[in-house]
């Protein structure tokens, strides 16, 4: 499981002279420039800073849209609720291919192509029902005593969603946040869509393009490689608990 | 799950106050209408969300399906059902539909048994196991283009690591042009998605086995089963909701198949490893016939959904009761 991430990490020390005579073992010497050399570069911090931006900016929406959706089904009887409901998790096994076309012709008509809202606004879209199945059954697991007690107190329901709901559902609040992060730090589908302005482009589109101009030069794209894998890998061993709580969570409930 | 949730009539604003004494009747209309107000305001950010960019991108792919279109203007060129005839011509098309079905077959026979065998392994006491979790679970977090290209490399002919390894221990014969030969192209896309995807379907099964009361494979354990027997008769059954929702996903999965397969081969060589949304990519992006792109997005959709459907009406419908069928009769 583990060999060809540790295969590209030792290739990435080597020169692509090495590589073709010594493919297993160590380097010989350890060359670092291809990392120092793509480390060095602004384009990758670009990539780096535009996966982040797009992947906070998604992970803010989905998390407020879907909390107050998620509130609602867990919270309220109207009429209605059950058909939308429905229809939420049936959003689950809609396949962004299929709705990649019109979209992208949508976007264009909205004039967000080359915008980071033309991919931030989709993935929260296509986010939504995983999210808001996932926080609506955490939602239902606070007992009603506490917003009977809130409303005595002279609470909304917007305040006591706010003050007493949110705060409480801090752990899931989280789960569905590392979730969103994940997906959108690793869409690749409709940035390579959205972006055709190299001043856009995110690491999944960053790594492919670099391939592509150095396809010869294997130690560096080998290195390109692993230090595009660095931020995933490094979110992932912070966040494991959240991530994996989440993905059972919404697989089971789903 | 436990879950305590609200007696209907005793949510939202309004509640534990006792009910205004003159005219009842109008009184109780109010509120009603205001709970309904409040409830929908919370609904409506979702809602236009999910009507604008994916119920409608939906909708639209099915009218554009019916038209001759290059995907520019509004598509006017009507064309009925010539679209999905033609797909039924379609060479490529037909492929992708078998290619789909071997991929499901080879996930389901042998993908997702691997991956219970590791979590049943993985769930016993042993040294370093919190490692191994972690080290088979994270490709699952690395992108598909990511893990496409690694591959990609890996697999090269020649120069590639797969290929210098098996030269190295003298089985050059087992070697060859993985990605690039017809014969061999689909069992290393599948390869290559058993590596991204195995660590997911395992802590699935992990969190599932989790909930087996060890009371129970201990009682059988004393009963005189043997491993295979407590695993057969006890852990299995216990686990089968679990199980339903990987085989649920794992085949979804393989009809939406697009990333992993456009970063590796894009369809090559010569469409051998093309799926279904490959090819709607290729159709709708490269070659401007957007409207029988859509068609194929359509296809797709139908499949996926003609699926879920059965699944969930013949398969699924216990497990996802908790999902979907809750507190109904309410909401009057």
């Amino acid at each position: 499981m583990a060999v060809p991430l540790l295969y590209a990490a030792l290739s990435g020390f080597k020169s692509t002279d090495e590589l073709s005579r010594n493919p297993v073992g160590l380097p010989e010497s350890w060359v670092a420039s291809n990392y120092t050399q793509i480390l060095g570069s602004g384009d990758f911090w670009r990539l780096i800073g535009n996966s982040t931006l797009i992947a906070i900016g998604t992970t803010v929406l989905i998390v407020a849209v879907s909390a107050l959706s998620a509130f609602s089904f867990a919270r309220f009887a109207f009429r209605g609720r059950e058909a939308l409901f429905t229809l939420f998790t049936m959003g689950l096994m809609f396949p962004f291919a299929v709705a990649a076309l019109p979209l992208f012709l949508l976007l264009r008509s909205l004039d967000l192509l080359d915008n980071p809202l033309g991919v931030i606004l989709p993935q929260a879209a296509f986010g939504l029902p995983m999210t808001i199945i996932i926080l609506r059954g955490f939602f239902r697991q606070i007992p009603g005593e506490l917003e009977e007690a809130a409303t005595l107190d002279g609470c909304s329901s917007f305040g006591f969603f706010w003050r007493v709901l949110l705060p409480m559902a801090r752990p899931a609040l989280g789960t569905v946040s590392v979730l969103a992060v994940v997906t959108s730090w690793n869409n690749f589908f409709l940035p390579l869509l959205v972006f055709t302005d190299a001043q856009w482009w995110t690491l999944p589109i960053g790594v492919q393009q670099f391939q592509g101009q150095y396809s010869a030069d294997y130690a560096k794209v080998f290195a390109y490689l692993v230090l595009a894998m660095v931020p995933a890998l490094a979110f992932y061993s912070v966040a494991e608990r959240q991530l994996v709580g989440g993905l059972t969570a919404g697989a089971t409930k789903g | 799950m436990t879950s305590t949730f609200l007696p209907d009539k005793r949510t939202g604003p309004g509640v534990g106050s006792p009910p205004p004494a003159p005219d009842r009747s109008t009184g109780r209309a109010r509120r009603r209408a205001l709970h309904w107000l409040t409830a929908a305001g919370f609904q409506l950010p979702a809602l236009v969300l999910f009507m604008g960019l994916v119920l409608l991108p939906m909708l639209f792919a099915l009218y554009a399906a019916f038209f001759r279109w290059g995907g520019f203007g509004m598509p006017s060129d009507y064309i009925g059902g010539e679209n999905f005839t033609r797909l039924l011509q379609d060479g490529v098309f037909l492929g992708d539909l078998w290619r789909c079905l071997v991929l499901v077959v080879l996930s389901l026979a042998l993908q997702l048994p691997f991956a219970l065998a590791m979590a049943v392994l993985l769930n016993q006491r042993m040294r370093g196991r919190a490692v191994y979790r972690m080290l088979f679970f994270a490709p699952y977090v690395l992108s598909e283009a990511i893990t496409g290209i690694l591959f990609g490399m890996i697999f090269a002919p020649d120069d590639g690591f797969a290929d210098q390894v098996l030269g190295k221990v003298g089985l050059e014969g087992l070697g060859g042009e993985w990605f690039a030969d017809p014969s061999t192209v689909m069992a290393t896309v599948f390869l290559v998605m058993t590596w991204k995807y195995f660590g997911f379907h395992m802590m699935l099964y992990l969190a599932g086995l989790q909930a087996v009361p060890r009371e129970l494979t201990e009682a059988a354990l004393i009963d005189g089963a043997s491993a295979w027997q407590r695993f057969r008769n006890v852990t299995l059954p216990l686990l089968a909701p679990t199980l339903r929702i990987s085989v649920f996903l794992a085949v979804i999965g393989s009809i939406q198949l697009f990333d992993l397969v456009w970063v590796t081969t894009a369809g090559g060589p010569d469409h051998h490893s093309e799926t279904m949304a490959v090819t709607m990519f290729q159709y709708g992006f490269k070659r401007y016939q957007v409207g029988y792109a859509s068609a194929i997005s359509v296809v797709m959709f139908g499949i996926s959904l003609v699926f879920a459907l059965a699944y969930q009406r013949f398969v699924l419908r216990r497990d996802l009761e908790g999902a979907t069928t809750t507190m109904r009769g309410d909401g009057k």
